[in-house]
């Protein structure tokens, strides 16, 4: 028996999703529905379901924010009336894609394709994240970052970052509130935030452009950059030249 | 340049007036001067006809080409040469009547004058046609232009109105697609009213004025929709008296605004939700209200204000040539959006 979750915010599309889910009550077993986000979190971490039916666009953070914040994210079949994604959910390998409105056989089609990939044990929640990425690659550059401090979800403005420095598995994503660590690359943050204001100066940093006062000399091929927070970036050779580059110097 | 027959008819037959007064006044005074009739008509004819000649063609010259700032030298010029052609043409053609040599005398002293006089006829009209085909051009220019602006106009707000919401009508329909299964009279309902609310939308033009009643009537049915979608999360709050419900706008100027307000108060919000619209008459203006809450912490400041609120700038500027229509505030988690709409008959230049 699997064990299924509902997360959309309107009641009337999680009632479609459990009356076509009635079918396959002898192999699904519908455990919770959840309205936004954070109570999808909340639920997915407590019954740590096999998978799951998410919404997209929600209050608070989209169905994509929540999956990276879940560290092992069960299978998922997106249902959303947003088709902007679908190419990259295909190309990835999420269970499937339903846009809303979505008929009976559709779906029957998301789930019996969902029951056969889980029968051959193929590893579906791999595959999940590496939709997440796809999605984070092929997305617009990101205008705000989603993080887990304890138990609570920090929305960070891409705005609001100092800069980022690398910490072993993790980036620290500096602001002046504080930092926060994030589960994920260097070159993914580099790629999916705005490389007019974010540029790699260094190996291990990445810092906003609008935050450098001053940019020193230091040992031989090597500068420092000075924010206005009176940290001080190590600036590598590359790291020079594209930070010119972007000033424009 | 495209102007009329009956222009350039009315030109040529201006020309041939002034050529025949001219003539009759020059006949006269040479007539003065105590030759015959006869030998004063013949130099007032004569010349008189050349000099129509030179001003018609000078005038057709510029017809087709205006002289630009620096080139009316060689306007100048031409006509110097034409009031000498005429001179001459007069000097050398009328002797030929053997008109007797007192008169022949007459005409080599008055040369000089003859010649002025021409000169100063051909430049006035010169002048006179630069000016006239100068003030055509402009008017056919500024023709175009607002032909080319009214037509960019259309065009702008024909997308400003493309902003359908594909995503509200997919989800609709699916909502619909769930009431179908245990509520068909609510779905059946919601069809009615999703049905309505397109027509509505589509059938509406941009260069509608419709009363704030009707526009309300036509948002209530987005709003009706909304409410059956996220259920008693969404709450209404319209207030508008009478004088005010019948006060004119933009058709469809209100329903970005309120989109906008569903978007970030009720699409990116959790529980209960209030969205007030409220309209009321100050001086010669109809001022609308809309208020919303909202999450400074998760409102996406990119995605969103975005098109809905500057479509509704645009459009207020289109309309009235004005900026300062629309402002919004946000504090204590509420964002206020207000418009003010001129009752100003004159002003609104649909």
């Amino acid at each position: 028996m699997k064990r299924a979750l509902i997360i959309d915010d309107e009641p009337l599309a999680r009632m479609v999703v459990m009356e076509y889910l009635l079918e396959f009550k002898d192999q699904i077993e519908l455990i919770q529905e959840c309205g936004d986000g954070f109570e999808g979190l909340k639920a997915i971490q407590q019954h740590k379901p096999d998978l799951i039916f998410l919404d997209v666009q929600m209050p608070k953070i989209t169905g994509f924010e929540m999956l990276e914040l879940v560290d092992q994210p069960p299978s998922v079949i997106f249902t959303t009336a947003f088709d902007e994604y679908a190419i990259k959910a295909f190309e990835a390998h999420a269970i499937d894609y339903l846009l809303k409105p979505f008929s009976k056989e559709r779906f029957s089609k998301a789930i019996e394709k969902y029951l056969a990939l889980s029968a051959a044990d193929a590893k579906p929640a791999a595959k999940t994240e590496k939709l997440l990425e796809d999605v984070a690659q092929g997305h617009a550059q990101h205008e705000r970052i989603v993080v887990k401090t304890g138990t609570k979800v920090k929305i960070i403005p891409v705005r609001d970052i100092l800069y980022l420095q690398a910490d072993d598995d993790y980036v620290s994503i500096i602001t002046a509130e504080g930092a926060y660590l994030k589960n994920k690359t260097m070159s993914f943050f580099e790629q999916t935030l705005d490389g007019s204001q974010f540029v790699r100066v260094h190996r291990s940093y990445i810092l906003s452009v609008a935050e450098i006062t001053r940019i020193d000399p230091y040992e031989k091929d090597s500068h420092l950059a000075i924010l206005k927070s009176g940290a001080k970036i190590p600036v590598s050779k590359t790291g020079y030249a594209k930070l010119k580059q972007v000033l424009g110097i | 340049m495209a102007i009329s027959k009956s222009e350039i008819s009315r030109a040529y037959l201006a020309i041939a007036i002034g050529g025949v007064a001219w003539a009759a006044l020059q006949t006269y005074v040479i007539h003065s001067f105590g030759f015959d009739w006869y030998m004063a008509i013949i130099d007032g004819v004569g010349s008189s006809l050349l000099l129509s000649g030179a001003c018609w063609l000078i005038n057709n010259n510029l017809r087709y080409y205006q002289p630009g700032r620096g080139s009316y030298i060689n306007l100048f010029i031409w006509c110097v040469a034409l009031a000498a052609i005429c001179a001459a043409g007069v000097r050398y053609l009328l002797p030929l009547l053997k008109p007797g040599e007192v008169y022949v005398n007459f005409l080599q002293q008055s040369l000089i004058i003859r010649l002025f006089t021409n000169f100063l006829a051909i430049g006035w009209m010169a002048m006179l046609s630069a000016i006239w085909f100068s003030q055509l051009d402009q008017k056919e220019t500024e023709k175009r232009r607002n032909e080319a602006e009214s037509l960019a106009r259309d065009a702008e707000l024909y997308n400003l109105r493309q902003q359908l919401q594909p995503h509200f009508l997919f989800n609709s329909l699916n909502s619909i697609n769930a009431l179908i299964g245990f509520k068909p009279d609510q779905a059946r309902k919601m069809i009615h009213q999703l049905s309505d609310f397109l027509r509505g939308t589509l059938r509406k033009d941009d260069q509608q004025r419709i009363t704030l009643n009707e526009e309300l009537a036509h948002l209530n049915l987005y709003l009706e929709i909304e409410k059956v979608r996220f259920g008693h999360r969404l709450q209404t709050e319209i207030s508008c008296d009478r004088t005010c419900g019948e006060a004119i706008m933009p058709a469809m100027l209100l329903q970005p605004i309120v989109e906008n307000a569903i978007k970030f108060g009720l699409y990116d919000t959790t529980g209960q939700v209030t969205i007030s619209i409220r309209g009321e008459m100050d001086n010669n203006y109809l001022v609308l209200m809309v208020q919303n809450p909202y999450d400074p912490q998760t409102s996406r400041p990119k995605q969103g204000t975005g098109f809905g609120l500057r479509g509704v700038q645009r459009r207020l500027y289109l309309l009235f040539a004005r900026n300062d229509l629309m402002e919004t505030h946000a504090n204590d988690n509420i964002f206020t959006t207000i418009i003010k709409v001129p009752q100003d008959e004159t002003r609104i230049n649909y």
